[in-house]
């Protein structure tokens, strides 16, 4: 009894210690990079920053922030992740500095957009590449691999047991049991969504009759609030699939499913293998502006497809004298390879060099 | 204690000033006397003994609480319209957009072009959920009450109590997070346990189970739980011991004492207790769009993953929504606003209704 609550004190004790070094790591670390690495190229304004879109790049910006706000003391920045739609209209309003968006402007926003950039134009920046994983929990199998037409099955129901000749074709050597598919999605909606179901139908036209959008359109299925519900939910049911950011599906320790890209190999989810769908990507814009078409069925090797790019909008001229530093600074750093590199831990992948280098000097030609 | 003489003597002297300026009878001076802090008692009523009211005046505390009362009244009736209007002017151009039967089609997408969305899946298990929670919940709360009541030593009775009230602070995200995360696995095992058995029962039906409408509902009838049962002990608790006491005294055993005397006397209490329980059951938001399924089907198989209420796919849908979606789950919102009222005018009738037979019981 005695013993287990000194037991107790020590692990609290012992947890407590972990924390605080975890968290004093956290604080040197872009500190001390950030002396050796980029200081000469930021540019340090003062003032305020008020930016707002996606909240898929949260945790990406509010990263970024911080290790530029200890670079460039006396600057405030603001993130506010109301949604891109919101962030969209908000820099169309004036109110947003930039904004972030899971999609490049439409084209009836662009004239909008850059009716609030005097003398140039809008730009759609890719700089946040969010991978999307497929998770699943079968009890005996561990190297689940699908192709997109079983992915499609699947989710549309048409699948709807473990040991299905669809998913025999796909796992030869796996040992399937006889367990009910439940295809968890999100029943809130979500960016994720849209680019998962984007990716179905671009891929499995045949057997994705549902198109693409921000609420779940399939019928049937189990749905779960948020990403975090859906981790949960995969995490604690026998037979579940889904589809998550990929933060979601390292933190809850899931299993990820390959998945067979164009060049038909079977493509496990890593920073590289969703960078090399990114790298063969097309770029649909014209000059600095970066916008990009996704290729889904990329015959690239080892390209993993299920990726989210996602963009700041902002103007290439006309910002007002006191924010263009900031913005540069900011961007310049979220486009650098050490702010990239940063993101890694946080469940996003770096942009491929061949980007970046394309980001990074559109970033330096903002005036 | 030094002024107490003081003011009965100012008194005194006043009372004489009134009693000698109107030559009023003896006996109502002393009365006068008492009230002689106004000196602006009614002169000229001369019919003695009452001493008469006070004038009504203008402007006086009298009128000025009237008004006060009035005014909070009347702001209770125009801050509701002022709701109405505001969400029915929300709610139209919406369903105006709707392309879809909005009490028949099955699924919710307003934010597309053309808006495509549908409220009776959702008022289904809206009304389904509540109700199983009810289901469960009354029989357990009323049999808590009766035990803390009539069975219980009284330190264990106020004890338990406590905690049963307590279980009503907890936070409704709470009790949804603990039944998505853990009470799932008890509930996808009963379910296949009933399914192997009571399939031949529709309601138990085939999986996959987990999120389903029963673990909804069981999660929600431990929130209505303690609502229930501290409305329904204080009923308990009403009952006229004379009337337990006759009952007893007639040789009655404990259990025929409550089922003679206790229970009717408190059966309109026990009816409002559950009507309170089941208005919290249909608006229960969080707790729900955390453990069901989420899925926009009219199916009575409660183990099946789905299920959707309309307070849960307001809590869902509202972030991403766009005017339309706003508009629509406004309107879903004012549909939920139209069973709630249904329900407490049902209540009502009843409790009207048994009115007169209860009072003969009692």
């Amino acid at each position: 009894m005695k013993l287990q609550r000194h037991g107790a004190i020590a692990c609290l004790a012992l947890t407590a210690v972990l924390g605080l070094s975890a968290c004093g790591s956290d604080n040197n670390e872009p500190t001390g990079t950030s002396a050796s690495g980029s200081a000469a190229a930021v540019d340090c304004g003062k003032g305020t920053l008020n930016a707002q879109g996606s909240s898929a790049q949260k945790n990406a910006m509010a990263e970024w922030i911080k290790a530029y706000q200890q670079k460039c003391a006396g600057t405030t920045i603001n993130y506010e992740p109301t949604g891109s739609g919101a962030g969209i209209q908000a820099f169309i309003a004036g109110t947003a500095d930039f904004a972030g968006s899971d999609s490049a402007l439409k084209p009836e926003e662009q004239p909008q957009a850059d009716a609030k950039c005097a003398g140039g134009q809008a730009l759609n920046l890719p700089m946040v590449i969010g991978p999307v994983a497929v998770v699943y929990n079968v009890s005996g199998v561990d190297n689940l691999q699908l192709k997109p037409g079983t992915l499609a099955k699947i989710f549309a129901g048409t699948v709807t047991k473990w040991d299905d000749a669809a998913i025999k074709a796909d796992n030869p050597d796996a040992k399937l049991p006889a367990t009910a598919i439940q295809a968890v999605h999100r029943s809130d909606e979500s960016g994720t969504t849209d680019n998962f179901t984007k990716y179905l139908a671009k891929t499995a036209e045949a057997d994705w009759t549902f198109g693409n959008a921000k609420a779940w359109k399939a019928p049937g299925g189990v749905g779960a609030a948020k990403s975090d519900g859906v981790a949960s939910k995969v995490k604690g049911t026998d037979g579940t699939i889904s589809y998550v950011e990929w933060s979601y599906a390292e933190n809850g320790g899931l299993k990820k499913a390959k998945v067979q890209n164009g060049a038909g190999e079977w493509a496990e989810l890593t920073a590289e293998s969703a960078g090399k769908t990114i790298a063969g990507a097309k770029f649909e814009g014209q000059g600095d502006d970066l916008k990009m078409s996704i290729d889904y069925n990329t015959k690239e090797a080892g390209a993993y497809p299920i990726v989210l790019a996602t963009y700041e909008i902002v103007c290439s001229k006309g910002l007002a004298a006191d924010k263009l530093p900031l913005v540069k600074g900011l961007l310049s750093h979220a486009a650098s390879a050490e702010g990239q590199a940063d993101l890694v831990e946080l469940g996003y992948a770096p942009l491929p060099d061949s980007v970046r280098t394309k980001v990074e000097a559109a970033v330096k030609n903002l005036s | 204690m030094g002024e107490t003489p003081h003011r009965s003597a100012h008194a005194g002297t006043g009372g004489t000033r009134v009693t000698s300026g109107h030559e009023w009878p003896a006996g109502a001076s002393a009365r006068v006397a008492e009230t002689s802090g106004n000196p602006r008692t009614p002169i000229g009523n001369g019919l003695g003994g009452g001493g008469g009211l006070p004038k009504a005046r203008a402007f006086g505390a009298e009128r000025a609480f009237r008004g006060l009362t009035l005014a909070a009244g009347a702001a209770v009736l125009v801050i509701i319209a002022a709701i109405a209007v505001f969400l029915i002017a929300k709610a139209v151009p919406a369903l105006r957009a709707n392309t879809e039967d909005f009490w028949t089609f099955e699924g919710w997408f307003p934010n597309d072009n053309p808006p495509k969305f549908g409220i009776g899946a959702l008022a289904f298990g809206t009304v389904l959920t509540a109700l199983l929670a009810l289901l469960v919940a009354v029989p357990v709360a009323l049999g808590i009450a009766l035990y803390l009541t009539h069975y219980a030593p009284r330190r264990i009775g106020t004890g338990l109590g406590f905690v049963i009230d307590l279980l009503a602070a907890v936070p409704s995200v709470v009790f949804g997070l603990w039944g998505r995360d853990y009470l799932v696995g008890p509930i996808t095992d009963l379910s296949t346990w009933l399914n192997k058995y009571f399939s031949w029962i529709p309601i138990f039906g085939d999986g996959p189970y987990g999120s389903s409408i029963l673990l909804g509902s069981l999660v929600l009838a431990i929130m209505v739980l303690p609502i229930i049962t501290s409305l329904s002990r204080e009923v308990f608790l009403q009952t006229p011991t004379a009337n337990e006491e006759a009952a007893l005294a007639l040789g009655a055993t404990r259990w025929e004492m409550l089922r003679t005397a206790v229970l009717p006397y408190g059966r309109p209490g026990i009816i409002a207790a559950v009507m309170l329980g089941l208005g919290r059951a249909l608006g229960e938001t969080i707790a729900l769009a955390l453990t069901l399924g989420s899925t926009y089907a009219i199916s009575f198989n409660v183990l099946q993953s789905g299920g959707n209420t309309i307070a849960a796919n307001i809590a869902n849908r509202f972030a991403e929504a766009n005017d339309t979606g706003r508009g629509a789950l406004i309107a879903s919102g004012l549909v939920l606003f139209a069973i709630t009222l249904i329900v407490n005018i049902t209540a009502r009738a009843i409790i009207y209704r048994r009115r007169e037979f209860t009072e003969s019981a009692a």
